[in-house]
């Protein structure tokens, strides 16, 4: 968010804040520790707004659930915008002094009335209006999202409505407001921090930089490619064109967790050499060619991982590894050596401390710190720098010592799978409470609480279409099809239907979903396919 | 905001305002006996060993929540409060399996003289204490110690409920209810001596609300809730702490950050808990960060240990807990 990839707040603060809008986000499930800091804040009297197409356990504590249609987010962005600016409670004060291009935004959402947003959302009007009253004159208010936001083919302009929100009523960079969008996996946050993003250096920094790709040339004695790479997304589109033929994986499941999973798999067999290093022989390492056994991150190593309040933590080595499983760092550097680029086996806090003398944001942090104070928020400049609770609290110093924000215009557009009368029905997936991603980790324990995956309906979908709980039944998209049992979902309104991801391996619900990604960021429209149901004779 | 001064057996002290008794004492280095508070969970006074007299009050009242007031006098080591003091803990001690709890409390108990085997011998355990409404306890003859003792309840693979340990000290509905996880799966049913802690209509854990997040034994003072590998360890005679070590590291799942301190014995975890004292968690974990580290050491048939052996058995979901 302006320039900083990170959420502007800490947890600590919502537990004070007057007003919360959580969207896309089911966090009761997907974070429940985040949720226990969020419950802080409605029990302190908070106003809880839960926007999401289900009526998640989180929308349950909510004060109004906003069950808008797969996709409009934008649109209700939009119209909460214009709501705000109409009834005259945006911040002028901030948006002069701290922003730009404030005139062509009002512009463009001067077409989303109350009515209109009504319309594309699916919402009543006056919901919509309350919510942007309370949220424009709430004296601290948050807005909270995860995939419901960005597992759409236009994910980026959906954070960047929710970022003009916050530039409009001056919710950022004060004690209590801010953007805090909760990063689904324990290092997502950490792993682009150290730069494992296609366009990004360790510590955030440009690769098309030269000043910043200096710095790195200059320690490593080598030149650093000038480009940005690929993300995934384009990776699996330079495998379909054959520019890319050698992939080496990290960590990572593409064979099951990609959009169009088939293809993504289809795209892995076809490669001329693969590359798989992981603790677990997962789908895509069968795949492979070479397979690296790898030790558990989190407790067969040492390092450090980053939590979406920006806190650096230690991992600690708990467990020897198995077998001949190593430490990520002790595979990487073996590879290097065998490519002629011995730089020996350094330890982690060694690679560490490197890193601290090229990234201004962690070079306080030192592996002593973090153990004594139980991690450090960055930005954190130096050893005596206490870290940080919020960014951006300079967009309120007089006068302003950097670029104003910029608001962006945010057209919406719908789900790229339409629904139509092939395929009447919106089908969303996510998270449960005990289970994780495509299973890989979460499989391995026995909860109480796991049932098998299933396609879950609004029940009187169900009835119209003359099929009982429990009933296998046929989901057709138009890129595959799939057998699933049938179980009802009162928090489905109808017409919308939820599949878990977590057991590919029995229900490959990436079957399904559509592969158009977002050119900004990469991330496939996992939450909008177009679906029908039929009855297995 | 101005501090409040008063005394505690004498000797002044500045606290805060707001601050409780036992904040006072503590900043004295008076620690108090506690057994129903918890710096994580709110107050809920139904202990009462923590008690201390002050005086122009008619009872002891409890130092974990009474707020100080300018110029109280505080005494936490009167006859009156060491007599209190030692009622509740031998009550409890004649009537409740006290084998797990910490040693401070042991040292508090041998403090105060408690003797536990003055009651009698222990009545005959019944096997009817979840079926039990207001009134239908009855005084026994006074030759015998009244017992809360029934069979450990094992219904789900991740943890068991041992309620023959159970001291009635709220932490686990507390923590199941507003001071954290909001789910409000347990609370006090029943009256009296027959009060316990229950599911709603005393179903098994997974017929009832809970989530498996575990925060009812991460605050449990006395291994009546207790993760099953434990359990299985301890009854094969293999849980040794001694031989334990206990690593910090960060849940490998969501992007929360939640602390873990993983407890290790023979290259397996055998338990996880959370530090109280951390932002991020306040000790607190859900079902994914406490239990679902079995993928790091389910190994195949090849590198079976003999804990390996006994921390299977955790994993069926039912089992006959006479054992």
């Amino acid at each position: 968010m302006f320039g900083v990839g990170g959420g502007t707040c800490s947890y600590q603060e919502i537990e004070t804040t007057d007003v919360i809008l959580l969207w896309g986000s089911n966090a009761r499930e997907a974070h429940p520790i985040f949720f226990h800091h969020l419950m802080k804040g409605v029990r302190n009297g908070a106003k809880l707004y839960a926007i999401d197409p289900r009526r998640t356990t989180s929308a349950m504590w909510a004060d109004t659930w906003l069950g808008l249609e797969v996709g409009s987010d934008i649109a209700l962005a939009n119209t909460v915008a214009r709501e705000i600016i109409t009834a005259g409670l945006h911040h002028e004060d901030f948006i002069r002094h701290a922003t730009r291009g404030f005139d062509a935004y009002a512009e463009s959402v001067e077409p989303w009335t109350l009515q209109r947003g009504s319309e594309i959302t699916g919402l009543p009007a006056e919901v919509i209006r309350r919510l942007a009253h309370d949220f424009a004159a709430a004296d601290q208010a948050q807005i909270c999202w995860t995939l419901g936001i960005t597992e759409h083919h236009n994910a980026t302009d959906n954070v960047l409505a929710l970022i003009n929100l916050a530039l409009l009523t001056g919710h950022v960079g004060r004690y209590g407001s801010g953007l805090v969008p909760i990063r689904g996996q324990n290092n997502v946050q950490g792993g682009g921090d150290m730069g494992a993003l296609p366009n990004r250096l360790p510590g955030f920094q440009e690769v098309e930089d030269p000043v910043s790709r200096g710095k790195f040339e200059a320690l490593w004695g080598h030149p650093v490619p000038y480009q940005a790479g690929k993300h995934l997304s384009l990776m699996l589109e330079a495998m379909e064109t054959g520019e890319i033929t050698a992939l080496y994986v990290i960590g990572e499941n593409p064979a099951q967790s990609e959009a169009r999973s088939d293809h993504a798999r289809h795209l892995l067999r076809g490669l001329e050499f693969l590359v798989v290093q992981d603790i677990l022989m997962t789908k895509t390492a069968e795949l492979a060619d070479v397979v690296f056994p790898a030790a558990a991150g989190w407790a067969e190593t040492d390092g450090t991982v980053t939590s979406s309040e920006r806190r650096v933590q230690r991992v600690r080595k708990a467990l020897d590894p198995p077998g001949d499983a190593r430490d990520d760092l002790a595979i990487i550097s073996g590879l290097a050596e065998r490519m002629g680029r011995g730089w020996g086996y350094p330890t982690a806090e060694e690679v560490w401390d490197e890193l601290r003398s090229l990234s201004p944001n962690h070079a306080g942090m030192s592996y002593r710190r973090l153990a004594e104070e139980g991690g450090l928020q960055w930005p954190c400049y130096d050893e005596e720098h206490p870290g940080t609770l919020f960014l951006h609290g300079d967009l309120w110093d007089d006068p302003l010592p950097r670029h104003p924000a910029p608001f962006f215009s945010t057209p919406w557009a719908p789900p790229v799978d339409e629904l139509s009368e092939d395929f009447p029905i919106r089908l969303t997936t996510g998270r449960r409470l005990d289970s994780y991603n495509t299973g890989v980790q979460s499989g391995g324990y026995s909860s109480p609480l796991r049932t098998a995956v299933a396609l879950e309906v609004a029940p009187s979908d169900a009835h119209t279409l003359g099929v009982a709980e429990g009933e296998t039944v046929r989901v057709v998209s138009r890129r595959g099809s799939l057998k699933a049992p049938v179980r009802f979902d009162r928090s489905l309104r109808p017409g919308l239907a939820f599949m878990s991801v977590h057991d590919p391996d029995e229900v490959d619900v990436n079957l399904l979903t559509i592969d158009a990604w977002d050119p900004k960021s990469g991330t496939a429209e996992f939450k909008a396919t177009a679906v029908r149901i039929e009855p297995v004779g | 905001m101005a501090d409040i001064t008063l005394a505690v057996d004498g000797t002044e002290v500045s606290v805060p305002v707001g601050a409780t008794i036992l904040d006072a004492c503590r900043v004295l280095g008076k620690d108090q006996p506690t057994l129903c508070y918890l710096d994580n969970l709110t107050p809920v006074n139904v202990c009462r060993v923590c008690v201390v007299e002050v005086p122009g009050n008619r009872t002891l009242v409890p130092s974990c929540s009474r707020p100080v007031e300018e110029g109280m006098e505080v005494n936490t080591d009167s006859e009156r409060v060491r007599h209190s003091r030692k009622m509740v803990y031998e009550f409890l001690a004649s009537s409740v399996d006290l084998s797990l709890v910490d040693e401070e409390t042991v040292d508090w108990m041998v403090r105060y003289g408690c003797d536990p085997d003055r009651y009698g011998p222990q009545a005959d355990p019944v096997e009817d204490r979840d079926q039990r409404v207001a009134g239908h306890h009855h005084l026994g003859d006074g030759s015998t110690a009244e017992t809360v003792h029934q069979p450990v309840k094992v219904d789900n693979e991740l943890y068991i409920r041992d309620y023959s340990r159970c001291i009635l000290c709220y932490k686990c509905v507390e923590a199941c209810g507003e001071d954290a996880q909001n789910t409000f799966a347990i609370a006090v049913a029943g009256r009296g001596f027959d009060a316990r802690i229950s599911t709603e209509f005393d179903t098994g854990l997974t017929d009832s609300a809970c989530v498996f997040c575990g925060n009812c034994i991460g605050v449990c003072p006395t291994g009546a809730l207790m993760f099953r590998s434990e359990h299985e360890l301890r009854l094969a005679g293999m849980w040794d702490e001694d031989d334990q070590t206990v690593t910090r590291t960060i849940c490998s799942y969501c992007g929360v950050g939640c602390n873990l301190d993983l407890h290790v014995q023979d290259n397996r975890i055998v338990k996880v808990t959370s530090p109280m004292d951390h932002s991020v968690t306040s000790g607190h974990l859900c079902i994914k960060g406490r239990f679902g580290y079995e993928y790091v050491q389910e190994l195949g048939d090849l590198a079976v240990t003999p804990i390996d052996q006994v921390l299977r058995r955790a994993r069926v979901p039912d089992r006959d807990s006479s054992g």
